[in-house]
């Protein structure tokens, strides 16, 4: 009983923030109904027993993804857009339509054959952390794909360095070991003025 | 059925009255500390030793008059504090206080406090933004951008602990301490990295660029004033007991006694005893060094934590390949 309560709080919200997050007007309160489906979508994973992937859903995706979006969109200031969009963002609409409907049908199938296929699903014994599970499943059967998915972050990762990593002659950058090798002697000079006369 | 749910509401109250009550002798025993530091008496008038000086700050704090900036959103103003608060104290949940003194005992406990941990940066960026003024707004990118980059090393902390515990339940990870706390392993760099990672992610000071009073007036809470200021100032400070707890449990050995002579005192005492003494230090560190600048911050931050922790992942992962899980 409980369990359903609960279950139906957390898929109200979420289906509540993603409508918020499609249709506010505020890019910054967008991003943040999106986190509020983030942080509901988790608790629904926790009911389901998978608390692993929620809890690394609320630190990946809630942690540190929506926090860069957040960071973008206020570094910005991204003010609300008037309120008929240009001409060329009206002509993608039909493109975006193709790719939500795709997503969409992707979404059924997989809810029609898993609902399907749910009675031959694998029995997982009760003092089994799912941690230690999902390790081993990843290791063993998923390797490939997921060294794969290793090498494409790092590919991510070696593109966005390569395209921030520039030389710039007019920055002025400080260099650390040459600020701690300096020795007293090298750049003081002591010496005993005479009253009367100065330095010179 | 019933009695269960009683009994939970009845742990959660006993962990929010001892965590608040903490919290606020934390104020004076900061007070105490610095003032000893700078060798002066630090509170001495409100009760004996100034003990009833939370108390006086407490009611001055809650007769105050609450403004609203002009410009600010208000919802959104009023959410910030009261999430910081909140997480500071959902945190205590999976926390062992004893053996079998857990309100929560997840098996999960450990991505739980990270988890949580990573969340309560959006309240400082929204209490920036929400406020709708320039030296908040500064203040909760710097919060935003610092907490990210030490929230990696310290994820990469909890890996090395992971793997000599072999569990990610916290009271298992304690546990695990049984032969020797993960002090006098391999781990004792990780457990300072830790210590300065956490200085970072509680806005600590030599690392307070947040809130850097001689640039930022009072960074991300500068608009802030009466009780929704309380709730943030009361935040930080059970973060700070929060981040002692988990140095005393992943290495200090949680409610172990050091020796074995000595475990007749119970359990809680000695998480108690280790979680003031790592305060302590986060005092110390604060009555001693001066800010940081932020590029250095940044620098360390990803320059030296970063690499150095990840390099400690492959070394603590060969050992326990070598010599199986704990210290032994």
């Amino acid at each position: 009983m409980i369990e359903a309560v609960i279950f139906y709080m957390f898929a109200f919200v979420l289906m509540a923030a993603a409508a918020a997050c499609v249709s506010v007007r505020q890019p910054v309160l967008a991003v943040l109904s999106l986190i509020l489906c983030f942080f509901n979508a988790a608790g629904l994973m926790v009911l389901l027993g998978a608390e692993f992937l929620a809890f690394v859903v609320l630190i990946v995706y809630v942690g540190a993804v929506a926090v860069l979006f957040l960071f973008v969109v206020m570094m910005l200031d991204v003010r609300a857009p008037a309120a008929e969009p240009k001409k060329r963002q009206r002509f993608l609409r039909p493109a975006f339509a193709v790719v939500t409907a795709i997503l969409f049908l992707e979404i059924l199938v997989v809810v029609f054959s898993s609902l399907s296929a749910s009675d031959v699903a694998p029995v997982i014994e009760a003092d089994f952390e799912n941690t230690r599970l999902l390790g081993q499943v990843l290791y063993t059967d998923y390797i490939y794909p997921f060294q794969m998915a290793g090498l494409l972050l790092l590919v991510g990762m070696i593109g966005a360095m390569a395209l921030t990593l520039t030389k710039r002659k007019e920055v002025k950058r400080q260099k650390l070991w040459d600020q701690l090798d300096r020795r007293a002697g090298e750049v003081l000079e002591v010496r005993s003025v005479k009253t009367g006369e100065g330095l010179l | 059925m019933l009695w269960d749910i009683f009994w939970i509401l009845a742990g959660v109250a006993c962990i929010i009255a001892v965590v608040l009550g903490a919290t606020s002798y934390l104020t004076w025993y900061e007070r105490k500390v610095l003032g000893l530091i700078q060798v002066r008496k630090g509170p001495n008038i409100v009760g004996p030793f100034g003990l009833l000086q939370p108390v006086a700050d407490g009611i001055k704090v809650l007769c105050k008059e609450t403004i609203f900036p002009a410009r600010a959103h208000v919802p959104l103003f009023i959410f910030a504090p009261v999430l910081t608060f909140f997480l500071a104290l959902a945190s205590w949940a999976v926390v062992p206080f004893d053996k079998g003194l857990v309100l929560a005992d997840i098996n999960v406990g450990v991505l739980y406090i990270l988890a949580l941990s990573s969340l309560s940066v959006y309240a400082l960026i929204i209490a920036g933004w929400a406020s709708n003024a320039k030296y908040p707004f500064l203040g909760a990118l710097r919060a935003a951008a610092q907490m990210i980059s030490y929230e990696v090393s310290i994820g990469l902390i909890f890996v090395c602990v992971l793997l000599f515990a072999g569990s990610l339940n916290l009271s298992r990870i304690v546990e695990a301490q049984k032969d020797g706390w993960f002090v006098f392993s391999l781990l004792f760099p990780m457990m300072i990295l830790f210590f300065v990672a956490a200085l970072a992610e509680t806005n600590r000071s030599p690392f307070d660029l947040p809130e850097g009073e001689s640039e930022l007036v009072g960074g991300f809470n500068t608009e802030y004033s009466s009780m929704i200021f309380a709730m943030f100032f009361l935040g930080e400070y059970a973060n700070m007991i929060l981040v002692s707890a988990m140095i005393s449990i992943l290495f200090l050995g949680g409610w172990l006694a050091p020796f074995e002579g000595l475990s007749f005192i119970p359990g809680f005492v000695w998480f108690a005893a280790k979680i003031a003494l790592c305060l302590f230090v986060f005092l110390w560190v604060r009555g001693t060094l001066p800010r940081y600048r932020y590029d250095q911050l940044m620098r360390i931050g990803w320059k030296f934590f970063l690499p150095v922790s990840l390099f400690w992942v492959v070394i603590s992962a060969t050992w326990v390949l070598w010599r199986g899980y704990g210290v032994g």
